[in-house]
């Protein structure tokens, strides 16, 4: 397999052809911050966190493939201030009670939050008033908590490859929603695996809850991204 | 309930199941139904093998599609900021009074329903509205009440239609109100043109050829960013597929602009032929015309036009006679969004999807509608393609300026004696044109519409062209009397209803802007708020996915850098009251440190 060199903030890496420059940074130890993106799923750039400077212009980590050559900044002020208020507009925009949160310490936006040590919001909070939907079967859709990462719809599909979710609206009245028949046949294997997918709180199995303790949980005793900074 | 399962059915059968035809599904059980409940919704899905969520998806997205009932008659009224100016809210205040019911809402009896909508390409002749697809412009009080009473009788909507405009706008196929009013004719557009010119000469040579004359035109795109059209065509060329597709972006959606309208009623010959110059160029068979929803009403004359095309052999197999070239051009209606007019996002719409922009790479010229690679071209481009056809590429590289070859067409609209269409050279300035137009001693002039820029006085000497006032057609002269803030106010909620809502920034940073502004404009503003706003714009822009998110807060960001004073007027004199003195604190400290406080703004 043919191997390029680039550049992340002046370290000399290597990547295989096709790869973005967020899966090449990752295997050269360096960590761009990511949300949407996922293993095993095709990106959506629909965050914006993993966004870095490739020859003076922001794009997104997860979306561009590396180039021979290509010179990526990641790690300047503006960028990390840009990537932090991201996160900020996603406290504001949705309604984030992590304290009782089930997903509280295996929340990625939550993980992110204390990365960038986001205090207060510099945004003042929207407070939008979004559904609870509990009327299915399985799984519960906590729309207060969904940062429309697009991870469900593009990772949870039926056997013929039928979206069980999907978006509804556009613009700031974008929801996530899911087909109830689809939900209704899902397995409980599918069912735990979209709660998992979900990075933040808005998709949670029935039934089971806070089977792992907070303390114990993924981002508990190191923060996100330290498993791939070397 | 049969009613529904039958309509469903049928419009379903008529699209034979073709996922990328569900808008049209949609289209057609709308106008049956009035509306696309879930029920319609589940069974679209279940005949046509998709889940539900996802048809619940494109019916939602699209401004057109209503989950809930919009009446038998529906009334969409533009409130883009040109129809505010010129008389919008009293319309709204006559529709509203004469019907019973708010904008947003149906009647009770549920017969009538009124929605706002975003700019439908009448600017020239606003206040104007489309009611069940109909374009009624110029409205009055009186003319609103003609039409309420007209619609409680129960009359057809078109019959209601009084004095026809001008050209094809009389047309048997279009009968149309709508005026054109082309000002002023240029020599690449609105000069005379013999139909199957273009297509003769480019048949005769390679399509290298063709792509060198246009390069050699140094055309750009027409739409508003410019992309040089020799080029993207050669992209689409090289790049490996099975088929090539040519899709020509007649949703035109930027508010201000209504060039494409004129061009598409009064000049269609000559840009399909420019398709089919294309469809040659870049190896295709096919063109797809995507038309914006609220240009409805010119469908049929163009269907008409595309058949007469066909007749004449500059359509259809071995087209303008050369042998092997077939090329064909079919017609895909948008429904009612604004972010259609992003290439990809108009790509993803026509094959029948939500309008939501691709990631790129890939491009649409390597992987565009269905899978192949596509060139995408603006509706102006393409008349002009068909002029440099006939004249040759150094004839149109003569005109305009270094990097802003030809003519351009622009729409002018708002405080101006003369609204309209005016082909222009490129590199006109800005004081010409307010002449030339009658809006001179405007108080700004809004160019490349809400994603453009807004430009004061000190500006009016600089020149319409890519380097340094560039736009897509759209011009709004703004006079005096006009408050620039609530423009501004306008074109942010335009911008926060038409944003696909993909990421983060576009979606829930317009808002947290537009909160910002109104704060400001209330009075309630500091300059720390002044301070935020300014650098809020700029992670926006910095940080959105596409061309949408990433000018959105132009009408926010070049208003604070030309029209600084009105903010500063609305602030409140003191940044932050306390009664703590930050400076007398200081005094001690630094003294013995010997060094000098740096407060700001000590």
């Amino acid at each position: 397999m043919s191997e390029l060199t680039f550049f992340i903030d002046n370290k000399e890496c290597k990547a295989k052809k096709g790869q973005t420059i967020t899966e090449a940074a990752r295997d050269n130890g360096v960590y761009i911050p990511t949300l949407c993106d996922y293993p095993g799923i095709r990106p959506a750039g629909t965050c914006r966190i993993c966004t870095v400077k490739v020859n003076g212009r922001n794009m997104a980590g997860c979306t561009t493939p590396v180039e021979e050559g290509m010179i990526v900044e990641n790690k300047t002020a503006e960028l990390e201030d840009m990537r932090k208020a991201i996160i900020e507009m996603l406290f504001v925009e949705g309604n984030h009670m992590c304290p009782t949160c089930e997903k509280s310490g295996n929340c990625d936006l939550q993980a992110l939050g204390y990365r960038y040590t986001m205090m207060v919001p510099r945004f003042p909070y929207l407070w939008p008033s979004r559904e609870i939907d509990a009327s299915m079967p399985k799984i519960v859709i906590d729309k207060n908590r969904c940062i429309q990462c697009l991870r469900c719809v593009r990772g949870i599909t039926t056997a013929d490859g039928k979206h069980i979710f999907g978006t509804l609206h556009r613009g700031d009245k974008t929801r996530i929603s899911a087909d109830p028949e689809l939900v209704a046949a899902m397995t409980d294997e599918q069912a735990q695996k979209a709660m998992d997918i979900c990075p933040v709180g808005a998709i949670l199995k029935r039934e089971v809850g806070f089977k792992v303790p907070m303390g114990k949980r993924k981002y508990d005793s190191a923060p996100i991204g330290s498993d791939i900074e070397k | 309930m049969g009613n529904i399962a039958e309509v469903v059915s049928k419009a379903v059968e008529s699209y034979q199941k073709d996922p990328t035809r569900l808008l049209d599904v949609i289209r057609d059980v709308q106008d049956a139904l009035g509306q696309v409940s879930d029920e319609a919704i589940v069974q679209i899905g279940h005949l046509m093998n998709l889940s539900k969520v996802d048809v619940e998806g494109v019916v939602t997205f699209y401004h057109f599609f209503s989950k809930s009932p919009v009446g038998k008659y529906t009334v969409y009224l533009n409130n883009s900021a040109v129809a505010v100016m010129m008389g919008r809210g009293a319309i709204a205040k006559a529709f509203e009074k004469e019907v019973g019911c708010s904008f947003g809402s149906l009647s009770e009896d549920g017969k009538i329903g009124l929605y706002d909508t975003s700019c439908i390409g009448m600017n020239d002749q606003e206040p104007a509205a489309i009611i069940n697809g109909v374009v009624f412009t110029n409205l009055t009080e009186k003319r609103v009440k003609e039409l309420v009473t007209g619609m409680k009788a129960g009359r057809n909507v078109s019959d209601m239609v009084k004095d026809l405009g001008d050209g094809n706008n009389q047309s048997e196929l279009v009968k149309s109100m709508v005026k054109n009013n082309i000002r002023q004719r240029g020599s690449v557009l609105f000069a005379p043109y013999e139909s199957g010119s273009a297509l003769r000469k480019a048949v005769a040579g390679t399509p290298e050829d063709v792509i060198n004359e246009i390069k050699n035109a140094e055309l750009r795109g027409r739409g508003g960013a410019g992309f040089p059209t020799g080029m993207k065509w050669d992209f689409c060329r090289r790049a490996q597929g099975e088929r090539h597709y040519v899709v020509c972006n007649a949703d035109e959606g930027e508010p201000g602009t209504f060039k494409d309208r004129v061009i598409l009623t009064e000049i269609p010959e000559m840009l399909f032929e420019g398709m089919a110059v294309a469809g040659y160029a870049v190896g295709a068979a096919e063109g797809i015309l995507y038309l914006r929803a609220e240009y409805m009403y010119l469908k049929k004359f163009l269907e008409k036009v595309l058949d007469d095309l066909r007749k004449k052999n500059i359509l259809g197999k071995n087209a303008g006679g050369k042998t092997g070239f077939d090329f064909d051009v079919k017609i895909q209606m948008g429904a009612g969004a604004y972010i259609c007019g992003e290439e990809s996002a108009l790509i993803q719409s026509a094959e029948g999807k939500r309008g939501e922009p691709r990631n790129r790479p890939p491009f649409p010229v390597q992987r565009g509608y269905g899978g192949y690679p596509t060139t995408v071209n603006n509706v102006e481009t393409l008349c002009a393609v068909s002029r440099i056809m006939v004249e040759g590429g150094k004839w149109f590289a003569s005109m305009g300026t270094v990097q802003s070859r030809g003519m351009k067409l622009l729409s002018v609209s708002g405080d101006c004696d003369k609204p309209g269409i005016y082909e222009v050279e490129w590199g006109i300035t800005l004081e010409q044109l307010l002449k030339t137009v009658g809006g001179s001693g405007a108080q700004a002039v809004v160019i490349g519409g809400p994603s453009g820029t807004i430009v004061g006085k000190e500006a009016f000497g600089k020149k319409v062209c890519y380097q340094e006032l560039g736009t897509g057609g759209s011009v709004i002269v703004i006079s005096k009397k006009r408050n620039l803030l609530e423009i501004v106010h306008n074109f942010m909620e335009f911008f926060i209803e038409e944003s696909c809502g993909w990421c983060v920034p576009c979606r829930a940073g317009n808002v947290i802007i537009t909160n910002k502004l109104e704060k400001i404009m209330a009075g309630n503003g500091t300059k720390t708020d002044l301070a935020e706003l300014e650098s809020w714009c700029k992670i926006v822009k910095g940080m959105s996915r596409c061309g949408l998110g990433q000018t959105s807060p132009n009408p926010i960001a070049t208003t604070i850098a030309n029209f600084r004073s009105l903010y500063e007027e609305k602030l409140k004199k003191v940044e932050y009251e306390t009664g703590f003195d930050l400076l007398k604190s200081v005094q001690e400290s630094c003294k013995v440190a010997n060094r000098k406080p740096k407060i700001e703004g000590h």
